[in-house]
């Protein structure tokens, strides 16, 4: 009888740990349920919040915001036209220094490089991208903008003011800082995005590619050419469409260097500015609900074009994984 | 024949030329950036950088409440954003790996992982700042934890991957309920992993600056009250920097030394720390 009692205690007890632990685990697995809608949350909240905010000067303006170039606080008509223009100019001058330069690097690394300081040239070059943002502002505001305004911009307006057409791009005076300067600082920070994810891509192709290229006896720029550069064409874009989302969305470095002027001057060497850049020096200082409105309009713009460009990026990359597997 | 193989070789010989002088571009600048960076931060570097409030123009001065305001705005953002990412990254790889779920929340995580981050300001802006009435540190700090997120999330979500399933196998045959088997077995293994997904996120945050333009905003005075603006190095550089008053720029090139050597430092032992959880 005695046994009998312990042994229904002993169920007893067990059923309500084992009870407890249910719970337990229904509950913790309902924590990291939330936890990852969380994460998607955040970004509807974003688009929701911008798109809120927003509609105030979309109401105003209607689509024209969008094709206007005047930016006035006083009269309060702001269009768009300005800073959307710098953010894809600089952008462009950034991917077309950055990307045959970081692809080149993933090349040196991957396949010319000795094996003994390839570990310590790749951490270096990615130490460039772990370098803040306002690093690369200071430093472009105090020294590389001088050095442009007193040495290379003289010299490109120089060279180019006989030859039409190209004297209308580089056209003086040199200021030093503006949309060039922007951009080459831009090229800067995003050269290691590029490379380190192109080294990472060109790493994958087989071995057995590449011997066998070699053994057909193709130089070294040919297996590059001819074998690695296809396989890892997605990823190369992938990484390439990554850099293009940094640029058009970096802040600090564009807003010492840019001078931030709402207009768009022929000129790459005038002072322009970019939506993350207006939005950083004016945000604060805007009064009213129009002007404030009309830079949240233009950080909706901005989400939107990048998240365009980086969920391409993401694509490709995911692309290229599949192909790794 | 000869003419063929000499034009190849040439062609070879240029563009793998051109390879080598693409990095040794790259490293000119990261050289000539942190030469620059260390020569101008030395000169102003003295014990008042650290223990002196943020002078006005023409006064001497620190950093001292801009360095205390960072750290309190870095460890709160840490303090959100970790539980969250850790949480959210234990979903996608334990109970809902397969689940269709878990590929959204990755890709959106990852376009969050590189959205601009100016944009997480305004974003704040709107659903803290206008709501309180003021700018104050715990919307910075919200801010800041937004971009911890998803780094946590990532490096959570790969390193959980990493574990192997046996032992996973191993601890549901002992009769390990999931929780159990998750805090216990899966998060020691991965354990190094996170921790460096974690100074990753710092190093990540402890840069940013166009986050906390609108919402810690700033604040010339020694401040820990977070309902208040709070001062942060990085916004504090961009004041200092823009200024025409050279004490205050030089000031500036101390406080981007110091934040360039805290964020280098995280992001070598963040390394140090993977290589040893890969090595154990």
């Amino acid at each position: 009888m005695a046994i009998l009692t312990l042994e229904a205690a002993a169920f007893q007890e067990r059923s309500t740990s084992l009870k407890r632990f249910i719970i337990k685990d229904a509950f913790f697995k309902n924590l990291t349920f939330a936890a990852a809608l969380l994460v998607l949350s955040i970004l509807f909240g974003v688009f929701l919040s911008l798109i809120i905010g927003s509609v105030p000067a979309f109401t105003a303006f209607g689509l024209d915001f969008l094709t206007t170039q005047s930016w006035n606080p006083v009269t309060e008509k702001f269009g768009a036209l300005a800073p959307v223009y710098g953010t894809v100019v600089t952008s462009l001058i950034a991917m077309g220094i950055a990307v045959p330069v970081g692809i080149g690097i993933a090349i040196f690394i991957t396949e010319l490089c000795p094996a003994f300081l390839r570990k310590p040239i790749a951490i270096a070059i990615e130490l460039l991208a772990g370098i803040p943002s306002i690093i690369y502002g200071i430093w472009g505001l105090f020294v590389f903008a001088p050095f442009l305004q007193q040495h290379i911009q003289p010299a490109i307006i120089g060279a180019f003011s006989g030859v039409p057409f190209l004297n209308d791009i580089f056209a003086g005076p040199p200021y030093g800082i503006g949309v060039f300067t922007a951009g080459l600082i831009l090229a800067i920070m995003v050269i290691p995005f590029i490379s380190s994810i192109s080294r990472d891509v060109f790493e994958t192709t087989p071995s057995v590619l590449k011997e066998s290229t070699y053994a057909l006896g193709c130089t070294t720029w040919e297996v590059i050419w001819n074998v690695v550069l296809p396989y890892s064409r997605a990823g190369v874009l992938g990484g390439v469409m990554l850099g293009l989302g940094r640029a058009l969305g970096e802040t600090m470095a564009v807003t010492f260097v840019i001078g931030n002027a709402h207009k768009i001057a022929a000129s790459v060497l005038a002072p322009g500015t970019t939506i993350s850049a207006t939005i950083a020096n004016e945000f604060t200082e805007a009064v009213g609900d129009i002007y404030t409105s009309a830079l949240i309009a233009l950080g909706l713009i901005l989400f939107v074009i990048t998240f365009i460009v980086l969920a391409a990026a993401r694509y490709m990359l995911a692309r290229m994984e599949v192909k790794t597997r | 024949m000869s003419a063929i193989y000499a034009r190849r070789l040439n062609k070879n010989r240029i563009w793998l030329g051109l390879s080598v002088g693409a990095a040794a571009f790259g490293l000119f600048w990261l050289v000539l950036i942190l030469g620059t960076l260390i020569w101008n931060g030395l000169a102003g570097l003295s014990v008042d950088v650290f223990t002196q409030m943020t002078p006005p123009p023409g006064g001497s001065g620190g950093l001292l409440n801009a360095i205390v305001g960072s750290l309190v705005m870095t460890v709160l953002a840490v303090a959100i954003g970790t539980p969250i990412g850790v949480l959210a990254g234990t979903y996608m790889a334990e109970y809902g790996r397969y689940a269709k779920l878990t590929f959204i929340v990755r890709f959106i995580n990852d376009i969050l992982l590189s959205a601009p981050s100016i944009i997480v300001g305004l974003f704040v802006y709107e659903i803290v700042v206008v709501p309180m009435g003021h700018f104050s540190g715990l919307a910075g700090a919200l801010a800041l934890a937004v971009i911890v997120i998803p780094v946590v999330v990532r490096t959570t979500e790969d390193m959980l991957l990493l574990v192997p399933n046996t032992m996973r196998e191993a601890a549901a045959a002992l009769g390990a309920p999931r929780f159990f088997l998750i805090s216990r077995v899966i998060y020691r293994a991965a354990k190094a992993g996170i921790i460096t997904g974690i100074l990753l996120a710092i190093a990540r945050i402890s840069g940013e600056t166009a986050p906390l333009l609108f919402t810690a905003l700033n604040n010339q005075f020694w401040n820990v009250n977070l309902n208040a603006p709070t001062p942060s190095l990085p916004v504090v550089i961009f004041q200092f920097a823009l200024s025409p008053y050279e004490d205050w720029q030089r000031l500036a090139w101390t406080g981007a030394l110091i934040i360039t050597v805290a964020v280098l430092s995280l992001s070598i032992l963040a390394r140090a720390v993977t290589v040893k959880g890969v090595e154990r």
